[in-house]
């Protein structure tokens, strides 16, 4: 049976709470109708006022609880709507949360997880669109993950719950109504572990959250004129798995990285310099970034068209970097073979989700 | 009033056709304020909203073209497309910002009263914040350095009960005394019925002309929101709200209070004219987005 994103999620709320008595879900919206894009929905009523609510609008305050209530042997998850709002959370995820178990000498261990939403589309603009995965792993003490699929969904966010560490949980709209059939149970595995999503050897196309869709695109397509692409879902930006990313870049010698926050001082960077410090003089060509320029998001859907990477200009400049010689034409057409998309206005997942989001 | 109206439920009833494409938080049950208090502010004086803004925009003298091409995403737009609905910026008009990150523009509006003040300007500052922003730090470090500064600031806070979807109850204690939380602080506290016009004008008259001292000023008024909290639809829909809240809402309705102390025909007039305007400024606004639109095309392949 295919599940939603936003229902494996909930599912890995319903299990963690089911599990563990002291697992508490709080947020903006997490007890309201909404149930933040119905993520939540039916859990205050199965498990009770007191580990599943509302708050008010007072985040600082209620990640400084979330942090209390973590070192005192609970496992909190909070949530925030927009990844936006949690710089009001900021102070005490960077300057609390991240350092409590290293200033304790480890006498505490920080089990919490922050859940935050990347907007994205139909003018979510400045402050509804920032993804702020670079900035909270740059932190030492923070885990971050980011999903790209429902079963990526359901298996990190147990693994969150599960972590003695803090947990930076972003995860982008877009995904939630992506649909898989995976089976329902928590395995174990690794936070740490990235996943191979396709299996290629000419050209590897490293990225995360939902810009491990739009690689898969982008392999679709090169594959049709039979240059194999590896697609590598992160899963996990901090710690970073660079055993799988290394051994896929020393097979193909040719590295993407697609990023879905912005380029400078972010994850592309970081794995750039990660290759280059591990297989200088191996690459064929240097590694080639996509993410976003050092502007904030527009909401005009005119100008977020040029904000965000598509996957037209991706094919068109992964092409021309590593020299594959392929017609731009030919490439462009069948790009437009396999994915029909619809509108000129590129914000949208589908054409099924109008906002306002 | 009746024009905010208007333009909040043109916006409503255009939304499906996907040319205002962005989040809108409308402000439909809630124009009796931004008029009132807009009422007594000089063209010079300051305002910053937050997400719900159109209201109080246009009640500054905002233009209605800027803020229909804002809302389309237009280079002609009041932020040229960049910012949308929930930013909608206009120093032109003296609308410093609205900022959708609540709690965030009471302090932006302190430092706007603080500009004026060390000015000599004799302006005076308005940030109309919701009910929510009372949950916020920002709200109660605002409060006391605004009161030590003695900043010419009036805080209006609108109170329509819900933040997003989630009622008071949820929220803050029963009974949680605002009045004695901001008169704590040394602040005059005023609060009264938003629904109604001439309440909304004499309580405002009196708290910008306190402000005009150098001081700073919370105003408090009860209003109904009437539609979702984003988006164009009713509030009837998602079933969090009992009808009767609903019905009781149409013996509040601000509009309707105004009509009864009005003469009917003259209203009816007074509509028509008003409609025929915001129509046409819609027409116009959507005139130049098409060009655009075109333009946008054209370097774009599918």
């Amino acid at each position: 049976m295919k599940r939603t994103y936003i229902e494996a999620v909930r599912l890995a709320f319903d299990h963690a709470l089911e599990s563990d008595p002291s697992v508490m879900l709080f947020g903006l919206g997490v007890g309201d109708v909404g149930a933040v894009f119905g993520t939540t929905s039916g859990l205050q009523a199965k498990y009770g006022e007191s580990r599943v609510f509302d708050i008010p609008l007072s985040e600082n305050a209620v990640t400084g609880m979330a942090l209390g209530l973590a070192i005192q042997g609970f496992r909190p998850i909070m949530v925030h709507q927009r990844s936006d709002f949690s710089f009001i959370s900021a102070e005490q995820i960077i300057n609390q949360i991240s350092k409590t178990k290293y200033m304790s000498n480890d006498l505490y261990q920080v089990p919490l997880v922050i859940r935050m939403i990347v907007g994205r589309g139909w003018g979510q603009g400045p402050t509804h669109a920032q993804a702020p995965h670079a900035i909270y792993s740059h932190v030492p003490g923070l885990r971050v993950v980011a999903p790209s699929s429902p079963s990526d969904g359901y298996q990190l966010m147990r693994a969150a719950i599960s972590s003695n560490e803090p947990v930076i949980f972003l995860e982008h709209r877009w995904l939630h109504q992506t649909t898989e059939e995976f089976a329902v149970k928590f395995d174990n595995s690794s936070i740490e572990q990235s996943k191979i999503v396709m299996s290629g050897n000419d050209v590897s196309l490293i990225s995360l959250s939902y810009g491990v869709l739009e690689c898969l695109k982008i392999a679709a397509v090169f594959a049709e004129f039979g240059v194999s692409c590896e697609v590598i879902n992160l899963r996990t930006v901090k710690p970073l798995d660079e055993n799988t990313i290394l051994t896929s870049v020393t097979k193909s010698k040719r590295g993407v990285v697609w990023d879905i926050g912005h380029l400078l001082y972010g994850v592309s960077g970081e794995i750039s310099s990660n290759l280059n410090e591990n297989l200088f003089g191996q690459l064929l060509k240097p590694i080639l970034r996509f993410g976003l320029p050092d502007e904030p998001t527009p909401s005009s859907p005119f100008l977020a068209s040029k904000h965000y990477v598509e996957v037209d200009q991706a094919l068109l400049k992964i092409n021309t970097h590593f020299s594959l010689g392929i017609s731009p034409d030919k490439l462009l057409n069948r790009r437009r073979e396999i994915y029909p998309f619809k509108t000129v206005l590129m914000d949208q997942p589908d054409m099924g989700q109008v906002g306002p989001f | 009033m009746s024009f905010i109206r208007e333009v909040e439920l043109l916006i409503s009833k255009r939304y499906q056709e996907q040319i205002f494409r962005c989040p809108v938080h409308l402000s439909v049950g809630q124009e009796a304020v931004a008029v009132g208090v807009s009422w007594n502010l000089n063209d010079e004086d300051k305002a910053v909203s937050t997400h719900r803004s159109h209201a109080h925009y246009l009640a500054k003298g905002g233009s209605l073209f800027k803020m229909f091409a804002e809302l389309m995403g237009s280079a002609e737009g009041c932020c040229g497309g960049r910012g949308g609905s929930m930013h909608i910026f206009d120093n032109s008009v003296g609308f410093i910002s609205s900022i959708p990150i609540v709690g965030s523009s009471i302090p932006i509006s302190a430092g706007a009263a603080m500009a004026e003040k060390v000015s000599n300007s004799g302006n005076i500052v308005v940030a109309y914040i919701g009910d929510a922003s009372l949950e916020t730090g920002a709200f109660f470090e605002t409060l006391n350095i605004s009161s030590l500064k003695q900043l010419p600031l009036v805080i209006v806070i609108e109170d329509n009960g819900y933040s997003t979807y989630a009622n008071k109850s949820v929220r803050v204690p029963e009974n949680r005394a605002v009045k004695s939380i901001v008169e704590g602080f040394g602040i005059p506290f005023l609060s009264g019925n938003g629904d109604a016009i001439d309440e909304v004008i004499n309580l405002s008259r009196t708290a910008i002309e306190i402000a005009r001292s150098n001081q700073t000023v919370v105003l408090e008024f009860s209003t109904f929101r009437l539609l979702e909290h984003c988006g164009p639809n009713n509030d009837d829909s998602l079933g969090y709200r009992s009808q009767e809240e609903i019905e009781s809402y149409k013996e509040r309705d601000p509009i309707m209070y105004l009509i009864k102390k009005f003469d009917e025909s003259e209203i009816t007039f007074f509509n028509k004219a008003i409609s025929d305007y915001v129509e046409s400024e819609y027409v116009k606004a959507r005139e130049v987005r098409e060009i655009e639109f075109i333009n946008f095309q054209k370097g774009f392949s599918l």
